[in-house]
C-alpha cells in the first residue's frame, strides 16, 4: 500500500499548487476547450431531455401495441420492441434512472467518503486505522465486482442499486480526501488557524475541504461516468432495477434474443449510454487539463 | 524484500478473513429463505426443516461461522443447492480457467491494440492520426463492454458468420476454436483497458522525447529508428506497469458481464447465475476466489515494480 499511499500524497501535493477553481478566468478557460463545450452539449440535451420526458417522449414508454419489432420509420423514429413499445420513448425515459443513479450515487458516496477522508487525515492514530483498514479492504476490489457483491446481499430494485454503487465508490473520495488533508495539514495557515482557536471543524470546512476541491471534482466527474456504466452493467445482468422501468441496460438485455433481426434494439440504448459516458469524460478531461490533476481514477 | 513479500502476504490473509467473514455474515443477513424457496413447491415446512439441518443451519450462529472457516481453508465451500447439488469447488475448478483464459488474452490484445497506437499518436503529435487515436481512445472508454459484445456478435457472428456467437472451447481441444471463441469478448473486456493504456503511452512517450539523453542520442546522430525503439520506447512504457493492478480489475470486472453475453461459464457467469438463482454456498465461493484472485495479483504486479524499475525498493 505504501507505494499507492505515496502516489496519492505526490498526486494531492501537485494538485495543491495550481488548485484555484475560484482562479479569475476558469470557468473562461474550460469554456474554450473544445472537449469540455461537446460534453457541456450533450449533457445539457440529456438532462433536458430526461426532466422533460413526458414531454418529449411521443409514446408511453410501456404502452404495448400490435406494432412489433418495426425498424425505425416515421411513425416510431427508432422503432419498436418485441411488445411493440416505442424505443425512443423507452430511451427517453431511461435517462431519467442513468442520470439519477449516476448524481445521487457519487452524490452521496462523495460526502460519506469525503467525511471518512478528512476524518481519518485530520485526526490521524486510532481513527486513522479503523478507516483505513476498511478502505483498503474495499481498495483491493473493483468497484464494479463490489456493487454485484453488494447487490447480491441486498437484493434487487432502484434504491437497493443506489446503495450498492454508493457503497462501492467511497473509498476512492476518502482515499483523496485523506492524501489531500496529509499535505494541506502541514501549511502554516492551518497552524495559524489552531493557534488562534478556530474549531476543528471549522478547520476542515472552510480551510481544508476548499483546498482539495480540484482533484476531488475531477474524481467526482469520472465517477458519475463510471456509476452510470455500473448501473447499465448491472441492469444488463438483471441485477439492477425492476423489469418495469425502461433503463438502458435492461433494453439492451431484452433486445438481445432479436438482435440477428433488430438491430436497432442492439444499436440505440447502447449509444445513449456511450454518448451519456462519452460527454462526463469530454467534461472530467478538460476539467483535469485545467485544474492541473493528475490522473486519479481507479476504475 | 523477503519481509516486505511475507508482510505483504500476512496482510492479504487478513484481508481474505476480512472479506470471507463479511460475505459469511451479509449473506446470511439476506431478506428471503432460500431453503424455504426451494421446497415451495411442495408446501411442506417438515422438508424445508430437513434441508436446514443437513445444511447445518439449525446450529448457533458462531458454530456455523466457525465451521464454514474451517470448511473455507479446506477448499471445501459446500454443495450447490441449484440443481444438481454438485460441489461448488469443482464448480469453480472448472470456471476459473475459462475466466483466466479470457482475462489473459483481452490483456495480449488491448496491449497489441494500445502500444503501437499510443506511440504512433505521441510520434504524430497533433496530426489526423494523433487525433483519431484520441477519439477511438475516448470511445472505447466511453463504451460499456456488454454493448460492444453484443455489437461484435450482430457484425461477426450474425451477419458475417466469421466467429462462433457464443461458447467457450477450452485450449486443448485446438488453438483455433479456443481463439475463435475467446476473440470476441477479449477485445470487448480489452477496449477500455487499451484506452487507458493508449493514452497513457502517449503522453509518457512524450516526455521521454523530452528528455535530455534522448536529446543527447539525437544530436550524436543515432539513426531515428534505433533511438525510438531502443532508447525512448522502454522508458515509455514503465508507467503502464504502474497501471497494471488497475488493469486487472478492469478486466476482471468486464469479465463478469462480458462472460455472460457469450455464455462462457467462467466464474463471472457462475457468481452471476448463482445471485439470479439464489445459490449462496455458488455465491459465497465465486466471492471469495474472485476476491482472493485481486489480493493476489495486488501484490504480484506490487513485486513487478520491483522488477521493472529497480529504483524502487521496498523496505
Amino acid at each position: 500500500m505504501t507505494a499507492q499511499e505515496g502516489a496519492t500524497i505526490t498526486q494531492a501535493a501537485q494538485g495543491l499548487e495550481t488548485v484555484s477553481i475560484t482562479r479569475p478566468g476558469f470557468l473562461a478557460s474550460v469554456a474554450r476547450d473544445k472537449k469540455a463545450i461537446v460534453g457541456i452539449v450533450i449533457l445539457t440535451i440529456l438532462v433536458l431531455a430526461a426532466i422533460l420526458a413526458p414531454l418529449l417522449a411521443p409514446y408511453d414508454p410501456n404502452n404495448m401495441d400490435f406494432e412489433m419489432i418495426e425498424s425505425p420509420s416515421a411513425k416510431h423514429l427508432l422503432g419498436t420492441d418485441d411488445l411493440g413499445r416505442d424505443l425512443l420513448s423507452r430511451l427517453i425515459y431511461g435517462a431519467q434512472v442513468s442520470l439519477f443513479v449516476g448524481v445521487s450515487t457519487v452524490g452521496i458516496s462523495l460526502v460519506i467518503g469525503l467525511f471518512l477522508g478528512i476524518a481519518a487525515g485530520y485526526y490521524g492514530g486510532f481513527i486513522d486505522t479503523v478507516i483505513m483498514r476498511y478502505i483498503d479492504l474495499q481498495w483491493a476490489f473493483p468497484n464494479f465486482i463490489i456493487a454485484v457483491y453488494l447487490v447480491a446481499v441486498f437484493g434487487t430494485g432502484l434504491s437497493n442499486v443506489i446503495i450498492a454503487i454508493t457503497l462501492a465508490f467511497i473509498d476512492d473520495f476518502a482515499r483523496i480526501a485523506r492524501g489531500m488533508v496529509l499535505t494541506i495539514k502541514e501549511e502554516q495557515y492551518i497552524d495559524a488557524a489552531r493557534t488562534v482557536g478556530v474549531s476543528d471543524f471549522r478547520i476542515m470546512w472552510r480551510h481544508i475541504l476548499p483546498n482539495a476541491a480540484a482533484p476531488i471534482i475531477v474524481q467526482a466527474t469520472v465517477s458519475i461516468s463510471y456509476a452510470i456504466l455500473a448501473e447499465a452493467g448491472l441492469s444488463f445482468l438483471g441485477l439492477g432495477v425492476e423489469a418495469s422501468t425502461p433503463t438502458w441496460g435492461l433494453i439492451l438485455a431484452e433486445s438481445r434474443s432479436f438482435i440477428s433481426r433488430a438491430w436497432w434494439l442492439g444499436l440505440f440504448p447502447g449509444l445513449a449510454i456511450m454518448l451519456t459516458v462519452l460527454s462526463i469524460n469530454f467534461l472530467g478531461d478538460a476539467l483535469r487539463d485545467h485544474l492541473d490533476v493528475r490522473e486519479t481514477t481507479e476504475i | 524484500m523477503s519481509a516486505y513479500l511475507i508482510r505483504r502476504l500476512l496482510g492479504a490473509v487478513v484481508v481474505m478473513w476480512a472479506v470471507a467473514t463479511l460475505v459469511f455474515f451479509m449473506l446470511r443477513m439476506v431478506p428471503g429463505d432460500p431453503f424455504l424457496a426451494m421446497v415451495f413447491d411442495t408446501g411442506d415446512p417438515a422438508a424445508a426443516d430437513d434441508m436446514r439441518r443437513a445444511f447445518g443451519l439449525d446450529k448457533p450462529m458462531y458454530v456455523q461461522y466457525l465451521k464454514y472457516l474451517q470448511q473455507v481453508l479446506q477448499g471445501n465451500f459446500g454443495n450447490s443447492i441449484y440443481g444438481s447439488g454438485i460441489p461448488v469447488s469443482q464448480i469453480i475448478a472448472e470456471a476459473f480457467p475459462r475466466t483466466m483464459s479470457l482475462t489473459l488474452l483481452g490483456f495480449f490484445m488491448a496491449l497489441i491494440i494500445a502500444i503501437p497506437a499510443g506511440l504512433i499518436s505521441a510520434l504524430k503529435k497533433h496530426t489526423a492520426i494523433d487525433h483519431g487515436v484520441t477519439v477511438v481512445a475516448f470511445l472505447g472508454l466511453s463504451m460499456p463492454d456488454f454493448w460492444l459484445a453484443i455489437l461484435l456478435i450482430i457484425v461477426f457472428a450474425a451477419q458475417l458468420h466469421w466467429l462462433p456467437a457464443i461458447g467457450y472451447v477450452a485450449l486443448d481441444q485446438g488453438f483455433w476454436p479456443w481463439f475463435s471463441h475467446l476473440i470476441m469478448p477479449a477485445i470487448a473486456i480489452g477496449t477500455p483497458f487499451a484506452a487507458i493504456i493508449a493514452r497513457m503511452i502517449r503522453s509518457s512517450m512524450l516526455e521521454v522525447l523530452k528528455a535530455d539523453y534522448v536529446q543527447v542520442a539525437r544530436s550524436k546522430g543515432l539513426k531515428h529508428s534505433y533511438l525510438i525503439f531502443m532508447h525512448a520506447m522502454p522508458n515509455a512504457l514503465i508507467p503502464v506497469i504502474t497501471v497494471m493492478g488497475i488493469a486487472l480489475a478492469l478486466l476482471m470486472a468486464g469479465a463478469v458481464v462480458v462472460e455472460n453475453v457469450f455464455a462462457i461459464k467462467g466464474l463471472g457467469r457462475v457468481l452471476i447465475q448463482g445471485i439470479l438463482n439464489r445459490d449462496y454456498p455458488v455465491v459465497q465461493g465465486a466471492i471469495l476466489v474472485v476476491s482472493v484472485i485481486f489480493v493476489l495479483a495486488n501484490i504480484l504486479v506490487d513485486m513487478m515494480y520491483t522488477v521493472i524499475d529497480p529504483r524502487i525498493r521496498y523496505q
